[in-house]
């Protein structure tokens, strides 16, 4: 029925809401970017000027329709505009993670046969340039940023100003047919292919149709009652789903304002300077600033301590009850307003959430506490559940039902069943199309029914209807003695601690769990600077003994709370090393959206996790990396391997008493 | 002499646009610099080396006009140079950086940058002080160009952070977008990479070949470490001891025996 409606206004593609919207919010602002120290913007009737300027030069480059359009940069206006101009003229844009390295890049723009290429910069053409025969599909560049491009040999590829100029100039020759094309565009044409970095094996490409895009935007835009007045920031990796979404499929449907940092580096300013009112962070974001707020809360006065510490207790009490609408006495809630006009309102403020009405947090889970600070503050932080080939929504949390192990009810629109081994499948307007050229994953992942695996394996909550996950289906596994074995439920715990930024638990068809722990360099930094201890690199303070001792502390302290749950008491680390250096994307071992990749680990650390097992009490390693640009180097450590306590499960000490 | 050659690694060097002649410059009794010519062209980066006590920094100085050596002469665009203050010298649009980091400590790192365009500034000072019609514009039109040095080198991140608080790497950072502010036909860079790590090097050298490239500004550094310059210039001038001992592309000055000799410490036999 709605399908029918929007079918019928004609709004059926992303270039169509984009019309739309020229006309009905002309004046408001659509694209802001932070350049030169000033906030400069665009309208919506000025960005659909834009984006047609540079939909015209693509057909003068000769773009076709189905060409594949890649786009690698960092969140700028001029980014989103290319997307939406590819579409323009029937091609599919393809956005590429910016900080891939050139081998990465090289697999995906040959297996998509992208003929233009979009680049930020010049470290982006000469990545493309790199990558040369290995895809040899690619005709054309366009770079946006045009410093340090002058010596360049321009014979295959333009600025993007001089492109949008000479668009300009082709309004006259090639206006009908781009107008012919737009006109052409259908409601299961494809919108935009996205690549899944996958936590195994090759990224796929995954096809999203202008139905899983529109539809989705509508459904959760209506969700969260999200309007033409709201402003986000758009900080995410353009080749995220997420940021698809948010960016350019609610913000059309919706007519709200994108705006663009001035850089990754200056995110967080921007972030106060905008005050968003719809926000969205992985939960390391928000982890982050939970720390940053702590360590200088350390330094303030005895004064401002105190306030901090007195209101924030408050906060704790009552605040999650007053954000869900809950009674809470008189008293209270005049203490809670003083509150906030003394902590509460400039916390809010230094953060950037002042104007915050919706925020949202997933990928990975959130430590309790972290969420229960910035709910408690007022904030409306909800947690939702999804993946690429469900246009981003599975689940959702309504507002005044938020909880921190859940993550939520089925979006508008989406159906949810839990297959007997307990994964989860779904089904919903927003099921994407197909992986592109592999229709073997396809079948494997979507039936005929259109049901998908998502490889999650998770369970209703009785009372409330809200879902929870556990772990990666496949991750879940027994140990050698058949107890169960579910990695992430541990390494969770532990990374809540601040001090423990990544953490990887070992125990498949073993006889007791190990893991390796990455020490978060901030927090722990900070402590070593004020306890007065001295380190020259990141691997001398992870093999810090006093390091090692409060990350001991830590670990038995989720053993503990892992031996009150008789089912998975079993996880409990025996054994555990703090690693000599960051996971890191650039080198395989998580992927770009910084999840672990665990057979990678457990290859490339096989030496490690032997020592972990057969008990000795330091093991000397080498391990490779990978510089930025994609030279390689080794660095040699030597790991001091630490035992920690693991606790008797409640139930076998009943048994045991008895 | 003044027609625009090619250099070897074909890269198009413009005339002449500052050229020493048999420049001597003493301190009572000890010769910091014995005779040395040498001259800079437009638009290269032109890289004076040497061991320590060499007289390099003496030399930069004598650019720079802070010294006025005793004998010889420097012509400047065409003209002869006579002894001039410090500010005459800026005023002819030469710009340089420090080896000991100079800039207000207390003052936001946008603040530091906008002293460098105060040679460019004709606003009096009443009209300054009550921030009043032509000044009020100036400071926009001078605070445009600072926002594009700060985007150029990349520090929008610390654009309002005092300079005290950053650490090494970024003050000489900070100071490059100082001098650059300046819009200076010839950047004098004094150890640009002294103290840093492979890292801020790095960086360091991306961004001076940028601003050559972009700016077409000339640039004449210099540097200890030998990788770094042999890399970056176009042209090197060797000093020991205060005498010229080579001059020429990196290739020719590495194979100069007296050079190898002056750096490695080869016997004289």
């Amino acid at each position: 029925m709605q399908n029918a409606q929007a079918a019928q206004a004609g709004l059926q593609s992303i270039p169509a809401l984009l019309a739309r919207n020229a006309e009905r919010f002309g004046n408001r602002p659509a694209y802001r970017e932070k350049e030169f120290g000033i906030w400069q913007s665009w309208t919506w009737a000025e960005a659909a000027d834009e984006i047609r300027a540079l939909a015209l030069g693509f057909l003068v480059l000769g773009l076709n329709r189905g060409d594949h359009v890649a786009i690698i940069g960092r969140n700028r206006p001029a980014h989103y505009w290319s997307m939406v101009a590819a579409q323009m003229c029937g091609a599919v844009p393809v956005p590429l993670y910016q900080d891939a390295v050139a081998d990465e890049m090289a697999y995906v723009l040959g297996h998509c046969g992208a003929r233009f290429v979009v680049c930020g910069d010049q470290e982006q053409v000469d990545k493309v340039l790199e990558v040369g025969d290995r895809a040899p599909s690619v005709q054309h560049l366009v770079y946006t940023d045009k410093r340090g491009m002058r010596k360049y040999d321009h014979s295959r590829m333009n600025a993007l100003a001089h492109l949008q100029a000479e668009g300009r100039a082709a309004e006259q020759r090639l206006g009908d047919e781009l107008d012919a094309r737009i006109a052409a565009l259908g409601y299961d044409d494809t919108c935009v292919m996205l690549y899944t970095s996958g936590t195994t094996g090759k990224p796929k490409g995954v096809v999203l149709s202008n139905r899983n895009i529109i539809e989705t935007g509508k459904n959760t835009a209506g969700f969260d009652h999200l309007t033409a007045a709201e402003e986000v920031l758009a900080y995410l990796p353009m080749a995220w789903v997420g940021d698809f979404i948010f960016s350019i499929g609610q913000a059309y449907w919706a007519g709200f304002t994108v705006n663009c940092p001035e850089g990754a580096h200056t995110m967080m300013t921007d972030l106060r300077e905008i005050g968003p009112t719809y926000f969205f962070a992985p939960p390391r974001v928000f982890e982050g600033q939970l720390t940053s707020v702590m360590i200088r809360m350390e330094d303030a006065g005895r004064v401002k301590r105190w306030l901090f510490r007195h209101y924030m207790d408050l906060a704790r009490r009552i605040g999650p009850a007053l954000l869900d609408g809950q009674p809470v006495n008189m008293l209270d809630r005049l203490r809670y307003g003083l509150g906030s006009l003394l902590v509460y309102g400039p916390l809010k403020n230094t953060l950037g959430y002042s104007r915050i009405r919706v925020g949202y947090t997933a990928g990975e889970a959130i430590g309790p506490e972290i969420f229960d600070f910035y709910r408690s503050l007022g904030i409306n932080l909800k947690q939702l559940y999804g993946q690429t080939e469900a246009s981003v929504f599975i689940t959702q949390q309504p507002d005044g039902q938020v909880r921190s192990d859940t993550v939520g009810v089925p979006s508008p629109g989406v159906e949810l069943r839990i297959a007997e081994n307990g994964e989860v499948f779904y089904r919903s307007p927003g099921t994407f199309v197909e992986y592109f050229n592999n229709p073997d994953s396809t079948a494997s992942t979507k039936d005929a029914e259109g049901w998908v695996a998502t490889g999650d394996a998770g369970f209703f909550e009785q009372e409330t209807g809200h879902l929870r996950i556990i772990d990666r289906a496949k991750d879940v596994g027994r140990m050698a003695d058949g107890r169960m074995f579910a990695p992430k439920y541990v390494e969770n715990r532990l990374k809540f601690y601040p001090n423990i930024l990544e953490a990887v638990v070992f125990g498949a068809g073993r006889d007791m769990c190990t893991a390796f722990i990455n020490i978060d360099l901030t927090a722990v930094g900070n402590w070593a600077e004020r306890n007065n201890i001295a380190y020259a690199s990141y691997q001398e303070l992870a093999g810090h003994p006093q390091v090692y001792a409060t990350i001991k502390q830590h670990v038995e302290a989720v053993n503990e709370s892992v031996a009150a749950d008789p089912m998975l008491s079993g996880c409990q680390i025996s054994r555990f090393l703090v690693l000599h250096k960051e996971l890191d994307p650039d080198d395989g071992e998580m992927t770009r959206t910084r999840k672990v990749r665990r057979n990678i680990i457990a290859e490339k650390y096989a030496d490690l996790i032997e020592a972990l097992y057969d008990g000795r009490d330091a093991v000397s390693t080498r391990t490779e990396v990978t510089y930025e640009d994609g030279r390689k180097g080794e660095i040699r450590a030597t790991l001091t391997i630490q035992d920690a306590r693991t606790f008797q499960s409640q139930t076998m000490q009943k048994v045991a008493a008895e | 002499m003044t027609q625009a050659t090619i250099t070897p690694d074909g890269r198009q060097a413009g005339p002449v646009l500052m050229d020493l002649r048999n420049i001597t410059l003493r301190f009572g009794g000890v010769t910091a610099i014995k005779d040395i010519s040498f001259d800079i062209r437009e638009g290269e980066i032109r890289a004076i080396i040497g061991p320590n006590g060499a007289g390099k920094s003496s030399m930069l100085n004598v650019i720079s006009g802070f010294y006025v050596p005793q004998e010889g002469e420097i012509w400047f665009k065409g003209y002869r140079r006579g002894p001039m203050k410090p500010y005459e010298v800026a005023r002819l649009g030469i710009a340089r950086t420090f080896q000991n980091i100079a800039l207000f400590d207390g003052m936001s790192v946008l603040d530091n940058i906008m002293t460098g365009r105060l040679n460019l500034m004709k606003a009096r000072i009443w009209s300054q002080a009550l921030w009043w019609g032509g000044a009020e514009r100036e400071e926009i039109e001078n605070r445009e160009q600072v926002e594009k040095i700060i985007d150029f080198l990349e520090i929008q991140n610390i654009r309002k952070t005092p300079v005290g608080r950053l650490p090494y790497g970024l003050k000489k950072r900070v100071e490059l977008a100082r001098a650059l502010a300046a819009e200076p036909r010839i950047l004098l860079l004094d150890e640009p990479m002294a103290g840093m790590n492979v890292e801020e090097k790095e960086d360091m050298c991306r961004f001076i070949l940028d601003v050559n490239d972009e700016f077409g500004t000339t640039i004449a550094l210099i540097e200890h470490d030998m990788g770094v310059v042999m890399d970056l210039s176009d042209r090197v001038v060797v000093m020991d001891y205060g005498r010229k001992i080579g001059d020429g592309t990196p290739d020719e000055v590495r194979s100069n025996p007296e050079v190898i000799s002056a750096y490695l410490g080869v016997e004289h036999a």
